[in-house]
């Protein structure tokens, strides 16, 4: 077992390592340099000028070099302008680079500055993350349970009454994507035109203190979407398990249905939606990102769009890198947690 | 007269689907006495699964009991409320099923399946459940019951799963058992211990049965009285002696007469195929329903109505649905096919010398660094001449596949030779083969429903080979196709239809056909028939001996059932655990001096033949994983003889091979006296003319 | 001018019909369910009168039994009333029906294509295959019916150029954000093109033609780029589930590399302007959409291998055709590849062929799993084998052996994942990516209505039911698929 963690977290570093240098080489792309150069020193400035301003700032050097320093396994560039100071990406104001550390990249702790937030990366991120945080979690909180029951329920019988409305109703919410569903959310509930003015139309007040006015439109419309993919998945793993040899011999037991179905069919059941909520993590960043940016709630799908938007490098990066171990952590678990449900796997 | 246990009388059931109402089975009568074991036998969609599950009462969402009344100790089960029926259920009447592995509950542990029983039904306490588990764990003789009750059913053998559902069977002491095919997935030395198994604690328990089973063998052996079906009717019911020996429906005759029995030869005295297709179940005939394959079918009479069952005076209890029972004359023998030349066998087109196949496996499940060797192949060597039929016999993980694949350059071999019209071919795969030698050693697969492309028709798979072994010009390769179809035996319209549209014999057909297509001059064929109906199997079993006559081509038949091995096989080879542990004429192995192996194989097939006297040797123990072979002899965990002489090299050396008559060799250590003192396991009545 | 109202004159009545079989039956709904959670005795055997046996569902004093045949009843009420509508918006004059029977109206050619294609299919649904099934199940109906109604919609409007009332980019000065019915300033007669049926957006642009001109923008991308993305998936996925080894490590590792990236980012690094300024989706455009040439070929090749003199023109010509559109499709005249000159067939409008790419390259690895997971699991079977021991390549046994046979689960994931790019190419929009601001697909419409959606909920409410409805659509017709392909 800590053999299979072990290469896991090692492959997992080599994809978060391809991804982070893909992010970088395409944020530093010629014209998103170019772009850069003309939003800090200017935009009717000349080629020439541009081209000299991506030099003093560090930007000219090569992809690769550039990578390895804001990892922090290369020193960070300095140079020495006409006037005597020194200029460096370590470097503070008026700081030689005597004073300054050699290294100061991601391994070091230093994930730069934010141009665009004009703070440093990992505070807009933390902040981000914490708002995120408790919008993912009422989001599960809502979503699993939910999710578990219907598709439960709708398995048990297959083919009933019961199963077939609940199965239609979660295709009707797979197939309402979030920014449908907050636009239709927001129309009904909180639009001068309908009426209804139940609940609030923006969210930015649930960033200083969560009710439920301001949470309950963002946190159905994400739950929304997932609930209806994994109550589905919930409802084929059941219905396949009701119809297994081993349901019929516990009924053929003389078990009743209610224990049919509670000891000897849930376990099996939920071994696949397990998996398929866990890998629901990645799925539902989008989810945030679209939400965020409807409900105007400034947490990390927000600062992604608000990065990527102004090719913010520093902060992209970060977003990315933490999105990517997200998503990475998540697979981690689910193949875990995968192995503790099924007794197949565990090892002998 | 004591009342009957189970009392089924009239039962009709239907499946009903969106187009139209299936019978699945139709005025359907049989009485289980207290104490006594009754066998329902008959072929795959005769409506036998139906019957135990319609006695359950679990006929899933689309079949219901349509008429009819099944009496349990004189309650009738058809109308019995839910909540009564739940109490009757594993409590009364318990069933054990085909597949050990599907009907354990895989994320629980043995211990809670077993104690639920009691638990439910006699509210008993989890510590009173829990001894009595062990108890009777300890009786289907399953070793350290400790550590059984703690495992997860994925943790045990198939032989030891398949104990574990007769022990969960047995909790409640129920006074019926219903086995359906219980022993169909398991090997045949494990089969025949677990049947004795059964038998044993049927009677220590006092338990009636109902053994539903394809297998007349089988149900020689473990039943009283037998009840014959065909196509949702019981045809013949009658105590097992006097259906065996005085069949009085034209369907049990046809069946015995398709089954080789000791005494049946391919050429002296070839079986006799049941002509036609079972009906569908929405197709079936007016009338008498085994009519159109039926030798004595009179029109105007069979195919006029309803036949009911009828009573044959004399004998206890023996029925036939026949109507002209009492004027066939059931002593005839067979018409005669007329029998046909051997033809000898000519010079050897195979050579295998010393074959050796290993495989590197990553153990561990997340697949760790340390590798072992599996022996899948051990020192093999052997030759097949042209137009000999040689049967490598031996259960799973024995290798034989591996030597099919090996044969054919699906894997290429470790060490050895193998050489095939003088051309060694044992380290060219296929790929590197050309296409002449690629057709000449082809192969027939086992599973009917797997050897044919489901969506490429018939007549352009067999064109496909053609190709391949560019066999024929584009223009002429239609009419090859055409004459292959010819050749198995199938209506040349069958070219242009889909696999699906096939029965599972035809299908095998077309496989045969596509075996041929390059003119083979050898061809393994994989348990060609052993997932055929038995009345199938006769006919593609004479249809491969036919083409072999025909052509000269040499058979490498690969099975695990001795009685067709016995019937049509030249020479027979034997092997456990990778290795050979005997070859010989069939003559030879099917006589004294056996490997010890071969005699406890002999011993474990069925024979549905009551005139046979067999002595019964059970195999102690599984068979050994090949990942983890034993030292020595590969035999020596299950071997009988080991114990017979001290200070025998079984636990350190693999013995030689040993020549004991001209073409007879056996693996083995014991001394040739004790190998001259051994008894023939099957014996047959002296007049073996009848 | 008058603005028209909902239903018009006709509604003063059907409407508190429909109001209230709608209410019958949503009351007759919640007693259906919660008559079926209490268990229902089992329907009893029949005998009928020609001596069959049948089955008859239970007593007809049961609660389901009441509980059915009440919403039965109400159900019918409710499509009685709805076909009111469509036929009063069909034959009723201008205006007398409302904004319904106008927008009915402007539909007509695809209620008759669509009836056309319904009759079709259904008299000769036995003799269509797993097409002819679909309509064996009433969810798969559904969703055929929802498909084709987008579908039919694109195509009328697109290329006919029927359908919308306005053009979907003017400016109608006056109607900024009016309300659904409103009549346009200088309109004088009753007449098509009178109103703005589904209001003015913010830009004073017809609401209602938009909707209907963006379906054109979807049904052209989303299936192409489906299939594209399964082109890709499959020339990947084949090889990787059937050779397995270092070629499956490698491709799945890359394959969970692009999963690993939240899709939204991936977005943004490939569709802004600057990116694709350097011609990077260009160039990946141009490697992607060589998969669907090779597989062509090596499809070709693997089969006719045994007869060269056949093989190779046929291969040459079809290589040669679908070389030239391919060399058309990459080359777009301002983008770092444009060598075509005049040989160039079509130009794809700037932004879309992006849009594509990455959509494409989104898709590609799940398709790419999920046909590794299904070759794992077919090249196990007897026929595989068969083929393999006479001697087949491995190209051979992959794309005809084993391809035909997964063809049942990956026309279902299809469907699906048709849906899925909808969704994704309304994300794009939504976030203003890949196409121009104008542009009246669903989703950039959504994203410039939602400014104002407290107070004018119109202009994005539209195009997201329209989105809803056509990846609903798509989602019920795939699970019709899966039912019916799993049946028997």
């Amino acid at each position: 077992m800590a053999r299979f963690i072990l290469v896991r977290i090692a492959t997992m570093l080599v994809t978060a390592l391809c991804l982070t240098f893909i992010v970088f080489w395409l944020t530093n792309i010629g014209p998103n340099l170019e772009k850069i150069a003309r939003s800090e020193a200017g935009s009717r400035i000349s080629d020439a000028e541009v081209a000299s301003w991506l030099e003093r700032n560090g930007y000219a050097e090569p992809v690769l070099l550039r990578y390895a320093q804001w990892l922090g396994v290369a020193p960070g560039w300095t140079r020495q302008e006409a006037d005597g100071t020194w200029r460096g990406r370590c470097l503070g104001p008026g700081e030689t680079p005597e004073e300054a550390p050699a290294f100061c990249g991601v391994l070091q702790g230093d994930w730069g500055f934010s141009r665009v937030f004009r703070r440093d990366v990992s505070e807009v991120i933390l902040r981000g993350l914490a708002l995120t945080g408790a919008l993912m979690g009422w989001v599960m909180l809502v979503m699993v349970p939910g999710a578990l029951l219907v598709g439960i329920v709708a398995g048990m019988r297959e083919g009933s009454r019961t199963d077939r409305v609940l199965s239609t109703g979660a295709i009707l919410t797979t197939a309402t994507p979030e920014y449908v569903s907050g636009v239709v959310f927001i129309a009904v509930f909180s639009s001068s035109a309908v009426g209804l003015r139940w609940f609030n139309g923006s969210a930015t007040s649930a960033m200083d203190a969560i009710t439920f006015q301001n949470f309950t439109l963002p946190v159905m419309t994400i739950a929304l979407y997932g609930m209806g993919y994994i109550a589905r998945m919930t409802r084929a793993s059941m219905a396949e398990v009701m119809t297994s040899q081993y349901i019929r011999t516990a009924r053929l037991k003389g078990v009743s249905f209610g224990a049919v179905v509670l000891r000897h069919a849930l376990r099996n059941a939920l071994i696949a939606p397990f998996t398929v909520i866990m890998l629901q993590f990645p799925w539902l960043l989008t989810g945030v990102v679209i939400v965020e940016t409807l409900f105007n709630y400034k947490g990390f799908g927000w600062t992604l769009v608000e990065a990527a938007g102004n090719n913010d490098i520093d902060l992209l990066l970060a977003v990315s890198v933490v999105s990517v171990i997200v998503v990475l952590l998540t697979q981690l678990i689910s193949d875990i947690g995968y192995a503790l449900l099924n007794p197949r796997i565990r090892l002998s | 007269m004591t009342e009957p246990l189970l009392s089924i009388e009239k039962l009709s059931i239907s499946f009903f689907t969106r187009l139209r109402e299936i019978p699945a089975v139709m005025d359907f009568s049989v009485d289980v006495m207290p104490g006594e074991a009754v066998g329902l036998v008959g072929e795959s969609g005769c409506g036998k699964s139906t019957v135990a599950l319609g006695i359950m009462r679990d006929l899933g969402a689309t079949g219901r009991i349509t008429g009819g009344a099944i009496r349990f100790k004189g309650r009738d089960l058809v109308t019995l409320p839910e909540a009564e029926l739940r109490r009757i259920r594993g409590r009364e009447i318990a069933m054990i099923y085909q597949e050990p592995m599907a009907s354990l509950n895989p994320a629980m542990r043995i211990e809670r399946q077993l104690m639920e029983v009691p638990m439910i039904h006699e509210g008993a306490s989890a510590a009173e459940a829990r001894a009595r588990a062990l108890e009777v764990v300890r009786d289907v003789r399953l070793p350290d019951p400790e550590r059984i009750l703690r495992a997860y059913p994925h943790q045990l053998s198939g032989g030891q799963q398949q104990r574990i559902v007769i022990a969960m069977a047995l909790m409640a002491r129920p006074s019926l058992l219903i086995l359906d095919e219980p022993t169909t997935a398991l090997d045949v030395t494990v089969e025949a211990a677990v049947v004795e198994l059964v038998k044993e604690l049927g009677r220590k328990y006092g338990t009636s049965m109902l053994f539903i089973s394809h297998n007349l063998g089988l149900i020689l052996e473990t039943c009283d009285r037998l009840c014959v079906m065909y196509s949702g009717e019981a045809v013949e019911r009658g105590r097992v002696a006097d259906v065996f020996t005085r069949m009085r429906h034209p369907y049990t005759q046809a069946l015995f007469r398709s089954i080789p029995l000791p005494g049946a030869d391919k050429t002296a005295r070839p079986l006799r195929a049941i002509p036609g297709n079972f009906p569908l179940p929405h197709e079936r005939p007016p009338g008498c329903n085994f009519g159109p394959r039926c030798d004595y079918f009179e029109q105007g009479r069979c195919d006029a109505r309803p036949i009911p069952m009828a009573a044959i005076p004399g004998p206890e209890r023996h029925e036939t649905r026949c109507l002209r029972w009492a004027e066939i004359d059931w002593a005839a023998p067979p018409p005669d096919e007329g029998s046909r030349d051997p033809r000898p066998p000519g010079a050897p087109v195979l050579r295998v010398d010393d074959l050796r196949k290993y495989y590197e496996v990553a153990s561990g499940p997340f697949g760790g660094r340390t590798t072992r060797v599996v022996k899948a192949n051990e020192t093999l060597s052997f030759e097949a001449r042209e137009g000999e039929t040689l049967a490598i016999v031996g259960e799973s993980g024995c290798g034989k596949s591996t030597l099919a694949k090996v044969l054919l350059g699906l894997e290429t071999a470790t060490g050895g030779r193998v050489v095939l019209l003088n051309e060694e071919i044992q380290s060219t795969p296929v790929e590197a083969r050309d296409p002449s030698t690629v057709g000449h050693l082809q192969m027939v697969f086992q599973n009917p429903f797997d050897t044919l492309n489901p969506s490429m028709s018939v007549g352009r798979q067999i064109i496909r080979a053609l190709e391949v072994f560019g066999i024929g010009t584009p223009r002429d390769r239609r009419e090859r196709m055409l004459r292959l179809l010819d050749l198995v035996k199938l209506p040349r319209a069958f070219a242009d239809r889909k696999p699906r549209q096939l029965s599972g014999g035809q299908k095998q057909r077309v496989g045969i056909a596509r075996a041929f297509a390059g003119d083979a001059r050898v061809v393994v064929a994989d348990e060609p028939v052993s997932a055929l109906d038995v009345s199938v199997q006769a006919a593609v079993t004479d249809l491969l001996m036919d083409i072999q006559r025909e052509k000269g081509t040499t058979l490498l038949f690969i099975s695990h059932d001795l009685s067709i091995v016995r019937y049509l096989a030249d020479r027979v080879l034997v092997m456990y655990l990778g290795h050979v542990v005997e070859i010989g004429s069939t003559d030879q192995v099917f006589a004294p001096p056996y490997h010890p192996y071969t005699e406890a194989l002999l011993s474990a097939v069925p024979i549905a033949d009551p005139r046979v006297e067999k002595t019964h040797i059970v195999l102690e123990g599984e068979i050994p994983s090949a990942m983890n072979p034993p030292p020595g002899c590969p035999f020596q965990t299950r071997c009988r003889w080991k114990h017979a002489t001290p200070g025998m090299p079984c636990e350190t050396e693999v013995p030689p091979l040993r020549t004991l008559a001209p073409g007879h060799q056996v693996k083995c250590h014991l001394p040739d006296d004790l190998l001259a003192r051994m008894e023939p396991v099957i014996r047959l009545p002296e007049d073996t003319a009848a | 001018m008058e603005p028209l109202t909902w239903t018009g004159p006709l509604g003063d009545w059907l409407d508190p019909l429909l109001l209230a079989a709608a209410g019958l039956f949503g009351l007759s709904l919640v007693l259906r369910l919660l008559a079926g959670l209490v268990p229902a005795p089992a329907p009893e055997a029949v005998v009928h009168p020609d001596g069959t046996l049948g089955l008859r569902g239970g007593s007809r004093t049961t609660p389901q039994a009441w509980a059915l045949l009440a919403s039965r009843a109400t159900g019918a009420l409710v499509l009685a009333t709805l076909a009111a509508y469509l036929v009063g918006g069909l034959l009723l004059p201008y205006g007398e029906a409302g904004i319904v029977g106008a927008m009915i109206r402007r539909f007509l050619p695809v209620w008759v294509a669509l009836g056309a294609t319904l009759a079709l299919s259904f008299a000769f649904r036995r003799r269509l295959g797993l097409y002819g099934r679909i309509f064996d199940s009433p969810v798969g109906t559904t969703g055929f019916v929802l498909v084709m109604f987008w579908v039919y919609t694109a195509i009328f409007a697109g290329v006919f150029g029927w359908i919308a009332t306005h053009d979907p980019l003017a400016a109608v000065s006056g109607m900024k954000n009016r309300p659904p019915g409103e009549p346009l300033p200088a309109a004088t007669d009753w007449m098509a093109g009178a109103h703005y049926l589904l209001g003015g957006d913010n830009l004073a642009r017809d609401v209602f033609s938009r909707m209907v001109m963006g379906s054109w923008t979807v049904v052209q991308i989303a299936p192409l780029a489906t299939l594209f993305a399964f082109m890709v998936g499959i020339t990947l996925g084949l090889p990787a589930g059937y050779r397995g080894g270092w070629l499956d490590t490698a491709l799945s590792f890359l394959a969970n590399l692009i999963l690993a990236f939240p899709v939204i980012l991936l977005f943004y690094l490939l569709v802004t302007p600057e990116v694709v300024r350097t011609g990077l989706p260009t160039w990946m455009a141009a490697a992607m959409f060589l998969a669907p040439i090779l597989f062509v070929a090596v499809l070709l090749w693997s089969r006719f291998r045994t007869d060269p003199a056949r093989a190779v023109p046929l291969i040459a010509a079809v290589v040669a055709a679908m070389g030239w559109v391919y060399l058309s499709f990459i080359s777009q005249p301002g983008t770092p590849l444009d060598f075509m000159g005049r040989l160039d067939l079509f130009d794809v409008p700037p932004g879309v062929l992006v849009v594509f790419v990455a959509v494409v390259f989104v898709n590609a690895p799940t398709v790419f799993r999920i046909v590794r997971g299904l070759t794992m699991d077919i090249k196990s079977r007897d026929y595989v084998a068969a083929a393999q021991t006479r001697g087949e390549g491995p190209w051979y046994i992959m794309l005809w052996e084993i391809l035909p046979n997964v063809r049942g689960p990956l026309i279902v994931d299809f469907c699906l994942r048709i849906g899925y790019t909808t969704i994704l190419l309304g994300a794009l929009g939504f976030f203003g990516l890949g196409l121009p601001p104008d542009s009246p697909d669903w989703g950039s419409t959504i994203n410039a209505g939602r400014q104002l959606l407290s107070i004018f909920p119109h202009p994005a409410v539209v195009p997201a039911v329209a989105l809803l409805t056509l990846v609903l659509g798509l989602n019920l017709l795939a699970d019709g698929l899966r039912e019916e392909s799993l049946r028997d």
